[in-house]
């Protein structure tokens, strides 16, 4: 199956330039993009790290020598293409704060715990079906610089792969009925109210195991589409 | 047809989930205990084409180091095949041609390689010696990719996609040869002799 890979799905993108989140101010090109057609290069990807994930490395709670201390919860969906296909086989990685709202990271010295017991890396290989699966503990929310009293909505980092080179995103995960959205930079970068919405997870009752986790579904939705006899002759 | 989930910025704290192993100037002791899925070494004992290096250093609009990016590269290999998923078997299975490198303190990333050799273009074309690049860093809401090509190629002078771009800003594209084996490539983000970077 060969794929095309529409610029136009990327219309909901955040501007590479968005004055209210400040770092884009000197991190944004300043000359207009040049648009190339997809060549081999781009429409091929990386299929790699697979043999380095283990099947222990999606569940964060299990990494040290006790439990992390937090909310614990299940994190799971489906990678998919834009034909709604799922994505099998590719490398899902995800990194967090901790139950308090601290990274594992030197530049993070805000006056918040580290646990011993959590450091907030995960990864993974959806399975033929897309689906992915990390147990975790819920992020705290925590201050940043931006602006006065600035605060990150609780969120989870992922990187996907995909079919392609262009395929490939770093994204977040939010979670439902955070209070925090209307003031966070980051997540109002993308402006179009539908598009943020595909950023936060739902709440899933039926996947939350009684006396254990709660759990929240986050369906990935990659570029892509199968090609047509049309888009071939485009080449 | 289903939308596709918004890009949203790698933000400063990724070091310990995606580069490890990396250049983890942030980790007191060099290193984090995660292991790594993806690095700064595509070399393998069967990668065909000649084993290079490429450093630079990656800069923001005020000329100053992004010390907290990451870049990721995908390349063929010395005879120019690229190891996707829809390649089926190839006679060297272990070199993958994707590698992922974080910047120091000053900037600056660096690859262990092997030189990619000729591929298809559009239309019946083929394209000179390059290799894809993504760069990542807090204050990028989405990755920008830009193109690695080599100074010591004359098959620059006809590759279709330098081709669309003005020639005042091809230089930004090429990098340039420190020594046999060994070329920078210094990626400007913004403002003077920016880089270019493509739509796509």
């Amino acid at each position: 199956m060969s794929f095309v890979f529409p610029t136009k799905s990327l219309e909901a993108f955040p501007k590479h330039l968005t004055p209210a989140y400040r770092s884009t101010a000197k991190r944004s090109p300043s000359k207009p993009l040049i648009v190339i057609p997809h060549t081999l290069s781009e429409l091929t990807g990386p299929v790699y790290g697979h043999d380095s994930v283990q099947e222990t490395d999606n569940d964060l709670t299990r990494q040290h020598a006790g439990d992390p201390l937090g909310e614990r919860i299940i994190v799971h969906g489906h990678v998919l293409d834009e034909d709604k296909r799922p994505v099998p086989d590719t490398l899902v990685e995800i990194w967090q704060a901790n139950a308090c709202g601290r990274y594992v990271h030197i530049v993070d010295q805000h006056p918040a715990p580290l646990d011993p017991n959590f450091t907030g890396a995960g990864r993974t290989v959806t399975d033929k079906n897309g689906y992915y699966r990390f147990v975790t503990v819920k992020p705290g929310a925590y201050p940043w610089g931006n602006h006065h009293n600035a605060w990150r909505p609780n969120h989870i980092h992922f990187s996907v792969f995909g079919h392609s080179f262009l395929s490939r995103i770093v994204t977040q995960m939010y979670f439902p009925g955070d209070p925090l959205f209307p003031f966070d930079p980051i997540f109002n970068s993308v402006t179009d109210e539908k598009a943020r919405q595909r950023m936060v997870s739902s709440f899933d009752l039926e996947n939350t195991i009684p006396d254990w986790a709660l759990c929240f579904r986050f369906d990935i939705v990659l570029r892509g589409r199968e090609a047509t006899p049309l888009d071939n002759d485009e080449h | 047809m289903s939308e596709i989930t918004p890009s949203q910025t790698v933000g400063p704290y990724f070091a310990y989930g995606l580069t490890p192993k990396g250049r983890c100037q942030w980790d007191p002791n060099g290193q984090y205990a995660w292991k790594e899925t993806v690095g700064d070494n595509l070399v393998t004992p069967d990668a065909t084409g000649e084993k290079i290096r490429i450093d630079g250093r990656v800069t923001d609009g005020d000329g100053q180091p992004i010390n907290d990016a990451m870049i990721e590269i995908w390349q063929a290999d010395g005879q120019g095949r690229y190891a996707a998923a829809a390649g089926g078997a190839r006679p060297n299975t272990q070199f993958k041609g994707f590698g992922r490198s974080a910047t120091n303190k000053d900037g600056e990333y660096g690859f262990a390689t092997v030189k990619p050799g000729v591929v298809p273009g559009p239309k019946g074309t083929t394209q000179a010696p390059h290799i894809l690049v993504a760069v990542y860093s807090r204050g990028m809401l989405r990755q920008v990719y830009t193109r690695i090509y080599f100074a010591d190629e004359a098959a620059n002078g006809s590759d279709p996609i330098l081709a669309l771009v003005p020639a005042d800003r091809r230089g930004t594209l090429i990098a340039t040869k420190q020594a046999d084996g060994v070329y920078r490539f210094d990626i400007r983000v913004q403002g003077e002799n920016e880089t270019v970077f493509f739509e796509v």
